[in-house]
């Protein structure tokens, strides 16, 4: 049980700190809805199936689904981002 | 020397909280209000899921609050993003993913209504189902770029339910009760005619939650004037 | 927090949440610090649902009938955490609408880039010189002008 526990913590927080890192916002938008899934299971854990249910509908779900719509009214919609200027973030 | 203040920030932010954290117990918490609300509820409110109990019987008008703040969020970002551009891509989808789309229709609207009228049996509710719902509109408008949702239909029911939600509140303080305190018969424990008004006000509120991300989303889908597709 | 699994536990919910404000605080571009927020806000519920589990207890929802089956986690923040989390998708995509509308204007998402135009475009419209500059508009106060401002010089 607790191996399963640190599994899921490592599992999430090497996800948050990829969406920090990455070039590319489409695989950090990826990152993030994997940081949601997470925590999802980490409630299914937690003997809180509604708040999991809701946070795999709306973090893992919807909240992708409006970074990916913004992404691509923002012009940023590719599998190969061309590197901006090199002033991106670290 | 602006990585080094940042890094005092983190440093000192990640202190507070486990200063913050370290005087829980994890595993024991003091429960109590949930005591009370675990030997109480169920014959109180006669729900089966003791989340929704809470959730519309206790703190009802916590939900009330954040009905608001989604209303509030939706109808800014709608204003935000402008008007409605007429300007369509006019690229349609495969046949597969149109398909695809018109079958999983029905599909996720029965889950989603599924979810939210038996809210206060199993996990699931208003919100939850929402959201199902939402997803429901928007998936055929990823497949057909050219169609587009009719905002009005959605702002009438996203208003009507949203009205309805109050009105129930009300109605339940005209019969002498507190507002939003539930008033109907509790019928039988665990089934889904149960619970007085708890499954009226969590159909209110997933039609309002699905109406209102359903044209958040469509607004959010529609091309700029200027986008490269 | 004697026991490892939480403190595992609250390790990774302190993180989250330390991770999400970090990249608020330190990204450099528009877009990642609405991921960050999304971020911060998955770990500060994580954190408060914590705060409500019981060991060896059951979920909150009653299977069998009237009678408990047992000692039962704590519903309130479960509750709680139901509303903060549609609440933070609503904050999320009014957040998006506003990056949508910068990009518009600007066409830039660079955080430093759009502070500098957008401090030059209010510098202007309201006719004063920019902070730190050292030049004075030309001539008396103008009024807000129709048009862009001629005699700006930025530094």
């Amino acid at each position: 049980m607790l191996w399963l526990v640190i599994g899921l913590v490592v599992l999430m927080l090497a996800a948050a700190v990829a969406v920090l890192m990455l070039d590319n916002f489409l695989a950090a938008t990826a990152a993030a809805s994997v940081v949601s899934l997470g925590v999802a299971l980490i409630f299914v854990w937690l003997r809180a199936p509604d708040v999991a249910m809701t946070e795999a509908a709306v973090g893992a779900g919807l909240s992708s689904l409006i970074l990916a719509l913004a992404l691509r009214r923002l012009g940023l919609w590719r599998l190969d981002n061309p590197r901006q200027e090199a002033r991106d973030d670290a | 020397m602006r990585n080094l203040a940042s890094l005092l920030f983190i440093v000192g932010l990640a202190f507070l909280l486990l200063l913050v954290t370290g005087v829980f117990e994890f595993g024991n918490p003091p429960m109590r209000v949930g005591q009370g609300i675990q030997q109480v509820g169920p014959q109180e409110v006669g729900a089966a899921n003791l989340v929704t109990a809470v959730v519309l019987g206790y703190r009802g008008i916590d939900t009330l609050g954040e009905l608001s703040i989604l209303f509030a969020a939706a109808t800014a970002g709608g204003f935000v993003l402008g008007r409605h551009r007429l300007a369509r891509s006019g690229a349609e989808a495969g046949f597969v993913l149109r398909t695809g789309a018109d079958l999983l229709f029905p599909l996720l609207l029965v889950v989603g209504l599924y979810i939210v009228l038996h809210g206060h049996l199993t996990p699931g509710g208003g919100f939850q189902g929402g959201v199902i719902i939402a997803t429901a509109f928007f998936v055929p408008l990823l497949a057909r770029p050219g169609a587009a949702l009719d905002h009005r239909w959605l702002a009438l029911v996203e208003g009507l339910a949203g009205a309805a939600f109050i009105a129930i509140g009300l109605l339940a303080l005209y019969r002498g009760g507190e507002f939003l305190q539930p008033f109907l018969e509790k019928g039988d424990f665990g089934s889904l005619v149960s619970a007085g008004t708890l499954p009226l006000l969590y159909l209110a509120v997933g039609l309002k939650v699905g109406a209102e991300l359903a044209g958040l989303l469509a607004r959010l889908a529609e091309p700029a004037g200027e986008e490269a597709a | 927090m004697s026991d490892p699994i939480g403190q595992v536990l609250f390790a990774g919910a302190i993180g989250l949440v330390v991770i999400g404000i970090g990249g608020i605080v330190l990204s450099r571009h528009l877009f990642r610090m609405v991921l960050a927020l999304v971020i911060a806000e998955a770990g500060a519920n994580l954190l408060l649902v914590l705060a409500g589990f019981r060991w060896d207890a059951f979920a909150p929802i009653l299977t069998q009938g009237v009678a408990a089956p047992g000692p039962m986690v704590d519903p309130v923040p479960q509750a709680m955490v139901l509303t903060a989390i549609v609440i933070g998708v609503g904050v999320q995509a009014l957040a998006l609408s506003l990056v949508i509308k910068v990009w518009e204007c600007y066409g830039t998402l660079d955080l430093a880039e759009v502070r500098e135009r957008l401090e030059a475009d209010l510098a202007g419209q309201a006719g004063v010189p920019l902070p730190g500059s050292t030049e004075r508009p030309a001539g008396e106060r103008p009024l807000p002008p129709a048009t862009a401002p001629a005699g700006e010089v930025r530094q």
